[in-house]
C-alpha cells in the first residue's frame, strides 16, 4: 500500500508516535490502577487522569502556538514549558 | 457479587475504531503532515517547518475571520437558545396540535444546507425575492449583496430559521419527560409561571440544553455552505468565516500548507471552546 500521499516526515511521525506511546502508557496505567483516579483539584471539578492528559495536550498545543506567535520559531522552550505545565496539571488539577 | 472482567468485548468496538481511523485520524494525520510542508502538486513535498503556522498567526485575514466567526456563533446562541426554549414552552402537549407542531418544526431540518442557501439567496433578492422586493416596496433600504450589515442579518436570520427547530425539538423532549407530579406540587405551593420555569422546567432541560448549545456552537462555528451560497463571503470579506477562508485558501489558491496549518489552529479552537462549554455545563450539573 502506498502512503506517499500522506506526505510523512520524520518529525511528524515522531510526534504521532509520542501520542500513541502516551495512550498506550495511559492504558497500562489504567490496567494496573483502574478507575482513572478521579479527584477534584485546582479547577474545582472532577477530573480523571485521562482528562488531565487531555488538558495537558490541549494546553501544550496552545503553549506552542502562543510561543510561535509571540516569541519566535525556536520551540524547544515551548516544549519545556509544556512538560512543566503537564506536570503541574497531573499534580494539581 | 464479584464483577466479571471480560475484555473480549473490546473486539466489538474494533469496527468503530477502524471507521474512525479512516474517516478522522488518517485525514487529521495527513493535515498535520501537510501543515509543515509545501507542495506544488505531483506528490512532491518540501519541508517548511513552522513557517505556515507563523504566517497564519501573524495574518490579519485569519484573525478577522476568527472574530467574525466568534461573533456569529455568539449571536446564533444568543438568539436560537432562548427562542427555542420559548417555542418549546408554548407548544401543545396533547392532541393533534402536537403532531402538527412537530412536523412543522422538523421541516427546516430536512432541507439540505445548499438548498437553504439557495432559498434565502432568492428570497432576499431585491429584484425578484419575496423578502427583498417587499422590503423595497415598503421603502426599506435592504440589499445583502451591497451592504455588509444586510448580509449579516440575512445569514443570521437564515440560520435561525434553519436551526432553531433543533433546539425546540430537544427542549420539547426535555419538557415532556417532566412528570406531572412536579407541576402538581408547584400548583399546591402556589408557584408562579416563572418559578415553575426557573425551578422545574429549566433544571430538567439542562441536559438537552447542553447538547443543544454544544451542537449549535460547533455547527455555527463551522458554518460554510449557507453563507457561501447566499453571499459568497461578501460583500468584501464581511461574511467570510473561517471555513470559507479555508476553502478559498486550499481549493481556490491551492495553498495546501497554509490551509493545513489554518485547519489545525481552527480545530484546536473548536476543541478548546467545546471542552470549556461541556465542562462548565456538566460541572454545574454535578454541583446541583
Amino acid at each position: 500500500m502506498n502512503f506517499s500521499w500522506m506526505a510523512w516526515t520524520l518529525p511528524t511521525a515522531l510526534f504521532f508516535l509520542t501520542i500513541l506511546l502516551l495512550l498506550v502508557g495511559m492504558s497500562i496505567w489504567e490496567y494496573f490502577a483502574p478507575g482513572g483516579a478521579p479527584r477534584v483539584g485546582l479547577l474545582r471539578f472532577e477530573t480523571t487522569r485521562g482528562d488531565r492528559l487531555f488538558i495537558s495536550l490541549l494546553g501544550a498545543a496552545f503553549i506552542h502556538l502562543a510561543w510561535l506567535g509571540l516569541v519566535g520559531p525556536n520551540l524547544w522552550w515551548a516544549l519545556a514549558l509544556s512538560i512543566l505545565y503537564a506536570v503541574i496539571v497531573f499534580r494539581t488539577v | 457479587m464479584e464483577k466479571t472482567w471480560n475484555n473480549k468485548a473490546w473486539f466489538l468496538v474494533l469496527p468503530v475504531l477502524l471507521l474512525v481511523a479512516f474517516s478522522a485520524v488518517i485525514p487529521l494525520m495527513t493535515v498535520v503532515n501537510y501543515s509543515v510542508q509545501d507542495t506544488f502538486g505531483n506528490n512532491q513535498f518540501f519541508w517548511a517547518g513552522t513557517d505556515w503556522f507563523d504566517d497564519i498567526l501573524h495574518s490579519d485575514r485569519f484573525w478577522q475571520a476568527l472574530q467574525r466567526n466568534l461573533l456569529f456563533s455568539f449571536i446564533i446562541l444568543a438568539l436560537e437558545i432562548p427562542l427555542g426554549i420559548f417555542i418549546a414552552l408554548n407548544m401543545p402537549r396533547k392532541g393533534i396540535g402536537v403532531s402538527v407542531c412537530l412536523v412543522l418544526m422538523a421541516l427546516p431540518l430536512l432541507i439540505p444546507w445548499n438548498v437553504v442557501g439557495t432559498i434565502w439567496q432568492v428570497f432576499g433578492r431585491v429584484d425578484i425575492g419575496l423578502l427583498g422586493r417587499t422590503l423595497a416596496i415598503l421603502g426599506v433600504d435592504y440589499n445583502y449583496v451591497r451592504d455588509p450589515i444586510d448580509a449579516w442579518i440575512t445569514v443570521i436570520v437564515m440560520d435561525v430559521w434553519h436551526w432553531t427547530s433543533l433546539v425546540v425539538l430537544l427542549c420539547y423532549a426535555g419538557l415532556v419527560s417532566i412528570p406531572d407530579a412536579y407541576y402538581q406540587a408547584a400548583k399546591i405551593d402556589g408557584a408562579s409561571r416563572f418559578s415553575v420555569f426557573r425551578y422545574i422546567q429549566l433544571p430538567k432541560m439542562k441536559r438537552v440544553l447542553l447538547i443543544a448549545v454544544l451542537l449549535r456552537f460547533m455547527d455555527s462555528f463551522m458554518i460554510y455552505t449557507e453563507p457561501f451560497v447566499v453571499t459568497g463571503g461578501g460583500p468584501g470579506n464581511s461574511t467570510t468565516f473561517l471555513s470559507i477562508d479555508l476553502v478559498k485558501m486550499a481549493v481556490g489558491q491551492f495553498d495546501l500548507g497554509p490551509a493545513a496549518a489554518m485547519s489545525i489552529v481552527y480545530f484546536l479552537i473548536i476543541l478548546l471552546l467545546s471542552w470549556v462549554f461541556y465542562t462548565v455545563m456538566t460541572s454545574r450539573d454535578a454541583e446541583n
